[in-house]
């Protein structure tokens, strides 16, 4: 008991902590990252504009920041009602509806891909429909949008979820209370208690569309400068033997979404403070 | 046969297995003939008193796998779908001797295929020729020849028969331009476009290797798929060879080496042939499975295009050939 105590206490053993997880942090992700650095910091600026200024590895960024934007603002806009129809009533079937929201992080991405690509196809079920219409979702950039958007989906609901099981009631109440309607209470009481989870979920899932390559290689025609991804980009410089173009390319893509993350935590404190 | 072979890896210590196991790094549509292969030289391995031989095989685009194999993956076979592949073991990695192709009869080459056009039951587009994949609304299906080694074949294949055709190269510079804007999907590998083609039942015509395409009709007996001969084709040539550097490490020289001759052997040559790789010897080939192959013209890559570094060079390194038509295309379609 005393040692349960002991061990509860804040600074029992002041570094500890920190130490152990600086550590594991910087075998499992600093490392690496920093290879990558340290492989790119032999490349000349020269052979770095070469490498980016290549109108197919720029189209391809381009593609892969839009696709995966686009995406991530449909996940935040479809997945906020999600959670909430989850959170806040009771229906049957609604723990079984629970447990699929997942099935996007659990499913293997090449089988999302090809299940999306086999239904989405020319020939699909929903595909030969849409086709009717003249939509073609396979090959083209929309295709590249519903992988990411089937990927990206559990981040949104499952970060703002549990945020909106611990709101209180009772605010929601007062304001009623206080003549608020329900569009306002929505907008000033709610909407501010779940704004930060609402965007650490999409900066998740516009991380991982992003980097997404598993599911959209099978539904993206991979047409170098329409609908070829930047992480394409570079397994096909890998493939190559351009180890130098590859690396570059991943740097480049790794800054954009650091930046973009960094902007959006950013925005994130200044709604804080 | 797997239970066998699970109890045999069980019961060998780690000594006793030490040069008993080989991995054969291979490209993409070639599982099904390595697994019969392989099994086949267990098989004659244990007749010859040698126990508890295995041999693992791992498939993937060429490029992919070479690469993986210069990255450290321990091969003591590379079977790869073009030179080029295992010259860069050799020049970038240093794996194997520079001359690897001289070390096996047939320039390493122990069973071949050509490039040939699948196309849907009955024909709809009529496709007879290279000429016809250029006519309006035909859909061709071909994989990425960036990563592909079958798609280098098809794209030279292409090239070889325009620049006939046409005359100069140049102008089939410019065929192959039209070619590639009836390409809606670049798929990675080969059997990844054989799936597009097949599955998802995307595009009218494939260009595939002939051993994929005769696979795809015996697979799918009931779509009717027809195989088209072009009036000039390529001598598609998956050569194979040792990783000197591999089998030091894993202590497997006599091994690998009796592997690869047994690719050569009577026996080796007749599953090539089942399974749709023209054999180097077709003497040793079963009349049945020989009768499926067709004679037509084919170039080769040393003749036609002097070797894999220069067609490489010239047609597939960054700034090539290749890249010019698609940075074209792309100019052309906004």
């Amino acid at each position: 008991m005393s040692l349960l105590r002991l061990l509860r206490r804040p600074r029992c053993v002041p570094m500890l902590n920190f130490g152990l997880g600086m550590t594991y942090l910087t075998l499992l992700v600093l490392v690496p990252v920093a290879c990558l650095v340290l492989r790119a910091a032999n490349v000349s600026w020269d052979e770095c504009r070469r490498v980016l200024a290549t109108p197919d590895n720029w189209a391809a960024l381009r593609l892969s920041l839009t696709q995966a934007l686009l995406a991530a603002c449909f996940n935040t806009v479809t997945g906020v009602p999600l959670a909430w129809v989850l959170s806040r009533y009771e229906f049957p079937g609604r723990r079984f509806l629970d447990v699929w929201i997942d099935l996007p992080f659990a499913l293997p991405t090449a089988v999302a891909g090809i299940a999306l690509c086999g239904l989405y196809g020319p020939h699909g079920l929903a595909g030969s429909w849409l086709a009717r219409l003249g939509i073609q979702v396979a090959y083209t950039p929309l295709g590249i949008w519903l992988a990411l958007v089937f990927v990206g989906l559990p981040f949104v609901v499952r970060t703002v979820q549990p945020v909106m099981l611990n709101l209180d009631l009772s605010q929601e109440e007062a304001a009623a209370c206080l003549g608020a309607s329900r569009w306002y209470c929505l907008r000033r009481v709610v909407l501010p208690e779940l704004l930060p989870a609402i965007l650490a979920g999409f900066s998740m899932a516009l991380a991982r569309g992003i980097g997404e390559y598993g599911s959209v290689i099978f539904i993206a025609g991979n047409i170098p400068g329409e609908t070829e991804i930047l992480p394409l980009r570079i397994v096909h410089a890998l493939e190559g033997y351009d180890y130098t173009g590859a690396t570059i390319l991943a740097v480049a893509m790794l800054a954009v979404s650091f930046a973009l993350l960094a902007v959006i935590n950013l925005l994130q404190r200044h709604r804080r403070a | 046969m797997a239970l066998a072979l699970l109890a045999l890896s069980g019961c060998g210590g780690e000594d006793s297995s030490r040069g008993r196991r080989l991995l054969n790094v291979s490209y993409d549509p070639t599982r099904e003939l390595y697994q019969e292969m392989n099994a086949a030289f267990v098989a004659q391995c244990e007749s010859e008193g040698l126990k508890g031989v295995r041999v693992e095989q791992s498939h993937g685009g060429s490029g992919k796998q070479a690469r993986a194999v210069l990255d450290g993956l321990e091969a003591d076979v590379v079977t790869l779908a073009l030179g080029y592949d295992i010259d860069m073991l050799s020049f970038q990695g240093r794996l194997l001797p520079g001359d690897w192709a001289t070390l096996l009869p047939n320039h390493s080459v122990p069973s071949y295929s050509t490039i040939v056009l699948l196309v849907r039951s009955g024909n709809p587009r009529q496709i007879r020729d290279w000429d016809d994949l250029v006519k309006d609304g035909v859909e061709v299906i071909t994989p990425n020849p960036k990563t592909s080694g079958g798609a280098r074949w098809n794209y030279l294949a292409a090239l070889a028969w325009a620049t006939r055709k046409y005359g100069s190269r140049t102008a089939a510079l410019e065929y192959l331009a039209k070619l590639f804007r009836h390409v809606p999907v670049l798929d990675t590998g080969a059997r990844g476009a054989t799936n597009t083609f097949v599955r998802q039942r995307k595009g009218d015509v494939l260009i595939a290797w002939e051993s994929e395409a005769l696979l795809a009709q015996r697979e799918l007996p009931d779509e009717g798929f027809e195989i088209v001969y072009p009036s000039l084709s390529i001598k598609a040539e998956p050569p194979v060879a040792m990783v000197t550097l591999g089998v030091q490490a894993n202590g497997t020289r006599e091994l690998a080496e009796k592997y690869l001759l047994f690719l050569y052997s009577d026996a080796g040559q007749a599953i090539a042939a089942r399974h749709f790789y023209r054999p180097f010897r077709p003497e040793a080939a079963q009349p049945q499975d020989l009768q499926r192959f067709r004679d037509l013209p084919m170039v080769s890559i040393a003749a036609e295009f002097g070797g894999w570094m220069t067609a490489h060079a010239e047609h597939f390194a960054n700034g090539g050939t290749f890249d010019q038509i698609m940075a074209a295309r792309n100019a052309a379609t906004p």
